[in-house]
């Protein structure tokens, strides 16, 4: 493939580039640590010879090709150089999430088959323990932290500086050891697997996704090359180590180029590390900038009346011209000139402290983002993009390029990377890190695998005109109205959603005439609005009912309409109908799952009579609803609802006129 | 990280007694506020490298007798041999000198510092230079500060408080507030820990973070505990052995096992109907 050319010549496993790092990079970092509150840091010369002590120990205690090896743990260097060592060996790192309870666990070490364990502490030791006897495969277990482990049985238990003291001691005794360790490193095979990763099992069981080592190459040296990572970049590691975006941008892509990682002290200061660290790659889910943000809201709330005016002030001017100076477009000079007086005042101290000082990119992926909330980071001057991802594409499936980007998009496909829509709006695609298949799962993996050689995601998605992908839902939760115009209940959801004074939102539409929704108004923001404006109210119901409350929605409502009839395929989807609901959905009523997402087939069975009143043309409807107090009490509201009309734009107008007619 | 292992000899160095031997023995003390008699006539020994448990109802004098042994009271009869030396009345200063430390059932840390000065302080004691020259920060007593401050991160690491280092402990809840006051007294790196009630006001969560803790100041440093605690369940499974107080009164002591079927102090303490 062309593009392994460069420096790296033909390189196709990670322990490859740690030899070669250990050349070219010799004493630049590759490592830092946090320990004893002081950053501790590792050159790649010195993390080449903490793998190689670890791997040689590793081998020792009969670690071979081909075994599979468990890594479970918080970030920590000596667990990323477990991957690093195992990999040498040709055996198969299987990180594992290291809060996943006993049986979780149990279930993937079994699974995978796994020989050996290398754990973080006590607490792991114990899990494993726990249910080693019904695992036959399980051998040794490596641990980090002694502490606490002192009085065990030493039986299969022994200490990772015990481990790599075994390997330094085969090193002195056997000149030739090193030599030998490294000419194995150079003859392994691309085809070898490089890891197994287990998805987390949302959707029924985990599955282990096998990338080999070739693939994975490629695909890190096309990502490496997109945002032209160098050696002298930097990333904190502290999302989970099992998960795959962790494992990709910080553990491959520092192989790969040569950056250093560095991981936090706990996982409580990783707020502080940041800051000390100034990473220049940074990935974060959109729920962690959303706290970013509200942090920074609530510090603000709390600052002297002059700072807080400034800083208005000069949010306004970001808003305006932040992003256009950010992606090079033309801005007017007394723009420029506002906009740098308040880097220096507001935006370079601002990102100072969330420690984004130095970034140079910074993704988001996982879920939806609210405009408002990825615009505010870009207009401080950070770029953020977004990217679409998963497992079984070894992470990169399409990424935004710089200077074009969206919120409500993600990207383009990445170089390589083959991405097409089927028939029913499902996302497919071919990618040069696509995994070899499920471990032990030959049926699933046929199932998302298409005779073609491209692969399902069960992602709806369609490409907008500047051809950035849209992803719209889950594909199994896409319908169709009446009229065959595809419906995606999620998206217009979310739609909805990026309005703060809504809290949640449930569409219908699926073999219907039209859509129409049930609105959650949020509390808090209507709450604080109403406060200002000096408007009473006892309860949530009888705020969700007022006049003005309703009002205030339903511009929402009209404001998501029109967003939603710029887009040819959700033109169709506008919502003409809603209901604000004069309860919250709740979990305990079972409306909501435990991890708070709509419930919307028992939503639609419970409130089956409000919504046949969304499409019979009433104007309001009595209710009763059962509801399930915290302490388990049941009792009984009752309410009269309005049902609203929101206005509608272009074509989807005219057809629902037709239908009407 | 290995650093953390040779804390293990540390504490244990200095001292001449041998695992097992009596490091602290009660001889018959009694102690009495005008005419409430907080404690009578009680006798019983700490061995070194145990963990020893008072317990009993509100009122038996259990907080009485650690102020006792510390150095805080002095008791009007008796006496207390520490360490193979004998004493009637000591000043607190000279408990801390010879090695007892000790917790409070009311947290009692300077409010306004951080983790890290509150742990600091707690070394002043074994700081060799004198004023002078640690106001000057230089040289000789800058080394020893640097020195200082590298115990006290094996604390803050061993009582994984990394992220509250330099947070006034003011604005800490409860349960940590109580880890930062045993960081303090073990940064004084004590032959004897005094615990006054470690696990009151915590949640479960808390209390099994803080047994681990205090298992693990035993097991590791070879500290000696002595510990008042009102919860059973923590107490039968920390404790080596455990001596129940009543009014003043000594009503029982032996291991767990034992003094779990003493009816005296099921009478006393767990109040079982009859």
């Amino acid at each position: 493939m062309a593009s392994t050319a460069g420096a790296a010549g033909g390189l196709d496993t990670f322990p490859k580039y740690l030899l070669l790092n250990a050349e070219r990079f010799a004493d630049r970092p590759a490592m830092r640590f946090k320990d004893y509150g002081i950053w501790q840091s590792w050159t790649w010369a010195e993390q080449l010879e903490e793998v190689r002590a670890l791997s040689l120990g590793l081998a020792e205690l009969g670690v071979v090709h081909g075994d599979k090896v468990a890594i479970v743990g918080p970030n920590r260097p000596r667990l990323y150089w477990t991957f690093a060592a195992v990999q040498a060996l040709g055996a198969i790192p299987v990180p594992v999430y290291a809060d996943a309870v006993a049986e979780e666990m149990a279930f993937v070490l079994d699974h995978a088959g796994v020989r050996f364990a290398v754990v973080s502490d006590q607490e792991q030791v114990d899990k494993i323990r726990s249910f080693a006897g019904r695992i036959p495969s399980l051998g040794d277990i490596v641990y980090d932290e002694p502490r606490g482990l002192a009085d065990y049985d030493p039986e299969k238990l022994h200490s990772f500086a015990a481990v790599q003291a075994r390997g330094r001691e085969v090193l002195a005794a056997d000149p030739d050891a090193a030599r030998r360790w490294e000419e194995k490193v150079r003859s392994a095979s691309g085809d070898d697997i490089s890891v197994m990763l287990y998805t987390s099992g949302t959707t029924g069981r985990s599955k282990g996704v096998i990338v080999k080592a070739g693939p994975a190459v490629r695909a890190t040296l096309d990502t490496v090359g997109f945002d032209a990572l160098t050696e002298k970049d930097s990333v904190l590691a502290y999302l989970p180590l099992a998960w795959v975006g962790d494992h990709y941008l910080n553990y491959a892509q520092s192989y790969v180029s040569g950056f250093s990682m560095a991981c936090p002290e706990s996982q409580e200061t990783v707020p502080q590390d940041l800051r000390e660290i100034g990473p220049t790659f940074y990935f974060a889910p959109p729920r962690i900038f959303e706290s970013l943000l509200t942090s920074v809201t609530i510090r603000m709330e709390d600052a002297s009346r002059p700072k807080r005016w400034l800083f208005r002030r000069f949010i306004d001017v970001a808003r305006k011209y932040g992003e256009a100076i950010l992606e090079g477009r033309p801005v007017p000079l007394s723009g420029r000139l506002a906009y740098a007086l308040g880097d220096v005042l507001i935006y370079a101290p601002l990102r100072n402290v969330l420690g984004l000082s130095r970034i140079r990119i910074a993704y988001t992926a996982g879920e939806a983002i609210g405009e408002d909330l990825f615009s505010f980071f870009r207009s401080l001057g950070i770029n953020l993009k977004q990217l679409y991802g998963q497992t079984e594409a070894f992470l990169y499936v399409t990424a935004q390029k710089d200077g074009e980007v969206r919120s409500d998009a993600v990207g383009p496909a990445m170089p390589n990377v083959d991405v097409r829509i089927a028939e029913d709006g499902e996302v497919q695609f071919r990618s040069p890190g696509q995994f070899a298949g499920y471990y032990k799962e030959e049926e699933k993996t046929a199932e998302v695998m298409t005779p073609d050689g491209f692969i399902r995601t069960g992602d709806a998605g369609f490409f907008d005109k500047d051809g950035q992908l849209k992803i719209i839902d889950r594909s199994k939760d896409v319908g169709r109205l009446r009229s065959g115009a595809l419906f995606a209940p999620k998206y217009v959801e979310n739609t909805l959603k990026f309005f703060p004074n809504i809290k949640e939102a449930v569409a219908f539409g699926h073999g219907r005439d039209f859509c129409a929704a049930f609105i959650n108004i949020d509390l808090q923001a209507v709450g604080n609005w109403a406060e200002r404006n000096s408007i009473a109210y006892a309860s949530y119901q009888e705020l969700a009912g007022h006049p003005e409350v309703l009002r205030i929605i339903l511009a929402h409502v009209g404001e998501a309409n029109l967003r939603l009839s710029r887009e040819e395929l959700m033109a169709g989807s506008q919502v003409r109908r809603f209901i604000v609901l004069h309860k919250e959905l709740d979990a305990d009523d079972g409306e909501l799952t435990r991890t708070l997402k709509v419930r919307r087939g028992f939503i639609g069975e419970r409130y089956h009579e409000l919504i046949e009143a969304l499409y019979d043309g009433s104007t309001e409807k009595y209710v009763e609803t059962e509801v399930t107090y915290e302490d388990g009490r049941k009792g009984c509201i009752r309410a009269t609802l309005s049902i609203l009309d929101a206005p509608v734009h272009g074509e989807g107008r005219l057809r629902w006129r037709e239908a009407a007619e | 990280m290995d650093a953390r292992l040779d804390l293990a000899g540390l504490t244990g160095a200095r001292d001449p007694i041998a695992h097992g031997d009596v490091l602290l023995d009660v001889r018959n003390v009694s102690l009495s506020f005008g005419g409430v008699k907080a404690i009578a006539d009680i006798s019983f020994d700490v061995r070194k490298g145990e963990i020893r448990a008072i317990i009993g109802p509100n009122g038996a004098g259990k907080t009485s007798m650690l102020n006792v042994i510390n150095g805080f009271y002095t008791a009007q009869h008796g006496s207390i041999v520490f360490r193979g030396r004998e004493r009637r009345a000591m000043k607190a200063h000279e408990a801390v000198g010879q090695g007892i430390a000790r917790t409070f059932q009311n947290v009692a840390l300077f409010k306004g510092m951080s983790t890290l000065d509150n742990i600091m302080a707690g070394r002043s004691v074994m700081m060799r230079r004198g004023l002078f020259w640690q106001m000057l920060r230089h040289g000789p007593a800058l080394a020893e500060e640097i020195e200082h401050r590298e115990k006290v991160e094996e604390i803050i690491d061993f009582l994984e408080i990394e992220h509250i280092r330099h947070t006034p402990v003011g604005k800490l809840p409860y349960g940590l507030q109580k880890r930062v006051e045993l960081g303090r007294s073990l940064a004084m790196e004590p032959v004897l820990l005094l615990l006054d009630e470690p696990m009151a006001g915590m949640n479960l969560e808390e209390k099994e973070d803080m047994s681990r803790f205090i298992v693990e100041v035993n097991r590791q440093r070879g500290t000696t505990i002595a510990l008042i605690e009102h919860d059973m369940g923590v107490v039968m499974d920390l404790s080596d052995r455990i001596v129940v107080l009543d009014y003043g009164k000594k009503i029982a002591d032996g291991p767990p096992e034992a003094v779990k079927t003493n009816k005296d102090l099921i009478d006393a303490y767990l109040g079982v109907a009859h």
